[in-house]
């Protein structure tokens, strides 16, 4: 790595949209998105499940083209474009450079290999290594995640395994070759809570001891909150807002991110508030909603905001802080601060419209 | 393991006694000749029916029958002598099983070379012009019956009666020992048409178990994983697809080496199911109660030897 391509980002997606033409309808799955990850960082990319999140990782892996996904936009990932290699070439980088890791581990493993075995093929994927010595890597692998015995745990097969253990396999699996970058598809959502914490907590070591950037893509904020740097929200196959986890989950602005926010069980909030769902569910990715595609489901949408559509651009101020939002920003600020003194979504709109005069009627 | 393969021998030694006492009383009670006349020939004496019938030991209750057979086969391993020719049911069974072997296994690999190949083809570049074309052939060998595909390619290829004479034709067989290359070609042809609907099935159960799987999970960390397509399909989607089609496997070849009775019949191959056709038209007790329980035998030690191997391909399976 060059000194220039320090300031580079690692891996940069450009206006990526991804298609799935089907008999009921084109579904654009990813409608033009934009984001950086930069080296031995982590990004969190958050959304409800159809919100094209899965997908758009999967297409930085190049393993939505045999599906027949029509894709455009860029991936640069160290300055070569991903879209632009062969399969052959994309085949070289898949779990050599980029590897991935899913959302159950027990099905995304195969049943009939040991652990061993599936780690040996991995490395030997890309690697012209003896069997004996792939193997001998395969046990310090399953010792550099955390598992105990491993020695004995390179024969066991993923039934034998409980649910943490697997993950932790399926990780080793994936730093095999010592990826410059990792994407994580909901890694934690078919765990226990405590396991949860501790697969988490393996990602962020790994993170900081291999110097490996990480895509976690998740629908949980509070997995965000825990390990990423950087955030992207997305809402039917677009961000709508993106920034520096600190900031983002402290000042969020859009209001989608704050129906996420608020429907996140806590302990320490500022008093028991209520819990209170998004209403209604995610829209339809072939038939998109006009105008913002959150205004049917959006407490505070106008009548215009069904016609406009909103640009992902910075807040005012924080120029690293992007929202794609047609409300005010003076309005969306009042709004969260009632918001997060426990209001209801009717009650900061009465409240903040009352002392807004000219506020649309 | 031991413990589990001991309990399903002894299953399977239940299941026999079951089966041959069911035959025994099945073939006794249902309304067909009396094998007695049969073997006296027309216009013979009541008195010489009598005799017979004395000498076969039919004229004993049928629960002695039952009790003395069951005696017989089970102490002494022995089927007892045909009604129509006074041969030992044993020997003539050990005499036809070389022919029934030889067709079945033969067909077996045809079957399995043809439509696991086209299975696994199907199944990656599903609904393509291939797949469509495979799938269309396949119904039709699945819907075309034994006989009548056996008799065409008689007609096509047979040396005697054929268009083109190429294969030897009906009658032809040799035993493997005594004219090697006679026994390769006159088994061409059964083989052949055996394997045909067979060779369909096994192409669309192929398919289907293939699609399914490449739909799964850890085929698409395989790919994750940066392997080669071949690699994913072969050591992960067909590793996994195939072991439901092993079982199904074990009981077709288990099921025809008690005789592929159409197969030998159409091409007058000397084997069990020709045995069996044989003894049915002579209402010859002794041997069909042998050829069943033959059968019987086979469909068990096949079920015994799946469930066997399942452990080893499948680690998830464990008995204990």
């Amino acid at each position: 790595m060059t000194e220039a391509s320090l300031n580079e980002p690692l891996l940069r997606v450009e206006d990526l949209r991804v298609e799935f033409p089907t008999e009921d309808g084109v579904v654009h799955a990813v409608d033009g998105i934009s984001y950086d990850v930069r080296a031995a960082s982590t990004l969190g990319i958050v959304g409800e499940s159809g919100s094209g999140k899965t997908v758009a990782a999967l297409t930085a892996m190049g393993l939505t083209r045999r599906a027949g996904a029509r894709i455009s936009g860029r991936i640069l990932f160290e300055g070569r474009d991903l879209l632009a290699l062969s399969e052959e070439e994309m085949r070289r980088l898949r779990g050599n450079e980029i590897a991935m890791i899913f959302q159950d581990p027990l099905s995304s493993l195969h049943p009939l290999y040991t652990v061993g075995a599936q780690i040996v093929e991995a490395i030997r994927a890309h690697r012209d290594v003896s069997k004996a010595q792939c193997r001998a890597r395969a046990i310090e692998l399953l010792e550099l995640v955390g598992m105990r015995e491993p020695d004995r745990r390179v024969d066991e097969y993923p039934h034998e395994l409980s649910g943490g253990m697997r993950q932790r396999a399926m990780i080793a699996m994936a730093l095999a070759n010592e990826p410059r970058l990792l994407i994580a598809d909901e890694p934690t959502t078919a765990l226990d809570v405590t396991v949860q914490a501790q697969v988490l907590a393996l990602l962020e070591r790994l993170r900081r001891e291999l110097s490996m950037a990480i895509v976690i893509v998740t629908h949980d904020l509070g997995v965000v909150a825990d390990i990423a740097a950087d955030v992207a929200v997305m809402y039917a196959g677009r961000i709508v807002e993106s920034g520096p986890a600190a900031r983002l989950l402290s000042a969020p602005e859009h209001p989608y991110t704050w129906g996420l926010l608020r429907s996140i069980p806590t302990l320490t909030g500022p008093r028991a508030r209520r819990l209170e769902p998004i209403p209604g569910s995610p829209p339809s990715l072939i038939e998109r909603p006009s105008g913002c595609h959150f205004h049917p489901r959006c407490p505070y949408a106008q009548p215009d905001h069904a016609r406009i559509d909103p640009r992902l651009e910075p807040v005012p101020g924080e120029p690293d802080h992007r929202v794609a939002c047609l409300l005010e920003p003076p309005l969306r600020h009042d709004l969260w601060a009632q918001l997060r003194a426990g209001g209801t979504a009717a009650q900061a709109l009465s409240a903040t419209t009352a002392g807004v005069p000219e506020a649309p009627a | 393991m031991t413990g589990y393969i001991v309990r399903r021998i002894l299953w399977g030694v239940v299941l026999l006694v079951l089966v041959s006492a069911l035959t025994f009383v099945l073939f006794r009670i249902l309304p067909t000749a009396e094998p007695a006349r049969l073997r006296a020939g027309r216009g013979a004496s009541p008195a010489t029916i009598a005799a017979l019938r004395r000498d076969l030991g039919l004229n004993k209750p049928l629960v002695v029958q039952l009790w003395l057979y069951m005696k017989n086969l089970f102490l002494h391993f022995e089927l007892g002598y045909s009604y129509h020719s006074n041969a030992s049911v044993r020997s003539l069974i050990f005499e036809r099983l070389p022919a029934t072997v030889s067709l079945t296994l033969g067909a077996a690999v045809v079957w399995l070379a043809v439509g696991l190949p086209v299975g696994i083809v199907s199944a990656l570049r599903r609904r393509s012009r291939l797949d469509r074309a495979s799938m269309g052939v396949a119904l039709v060998l699945v819907s075309a019956p034994e006989y009548w595909l056996g008799l065409i390619v008689l007609y096509l290829f047979a040396a005697d009666i054929g268009q083109v004479k190429v294969f030897p034709g009906s009658g032809s067989y040799a035993g493997l020992t005594s004219d090697p290359w006679k026994w390769l070609t006159s088994l061409l042809l059964p083989w052949l048409v055996l394997a045909a609907s067979f060779a369909a099935v096994y192409a669309r159960l192929m398919r289907s178990s293939l699609i399914e799987t490449m739909g799964e999970d850890y085929i698409r960390t395989a790919r994750a994983k940066g392997l080669t397509e071949r690699r994913v399909v072969m050591r992960h989607g067909v590793r996994a697809a195939i072991n439901p089609i092993m079982t199904i496997f074990a009981l077709d070849v288990g099921t025809l080496l008690g005789g592929a009775i159409l197969v030998e019949t159409v091409f007058d191959i000397p084997g069990i199911g020709r045995l069996s056709y044989d003894a049915i038209t002579h209402a010859d007790f002794p041997i069909i109660q042998g050829t069943v329980l033959l059968v019987a035998l086979f469909i068990v030690v096949a079920n015994i030897l799946v469930d066997i191997a399942y452990a080893y391909v499948d680690p998830r399976v464990r008995y204990s």
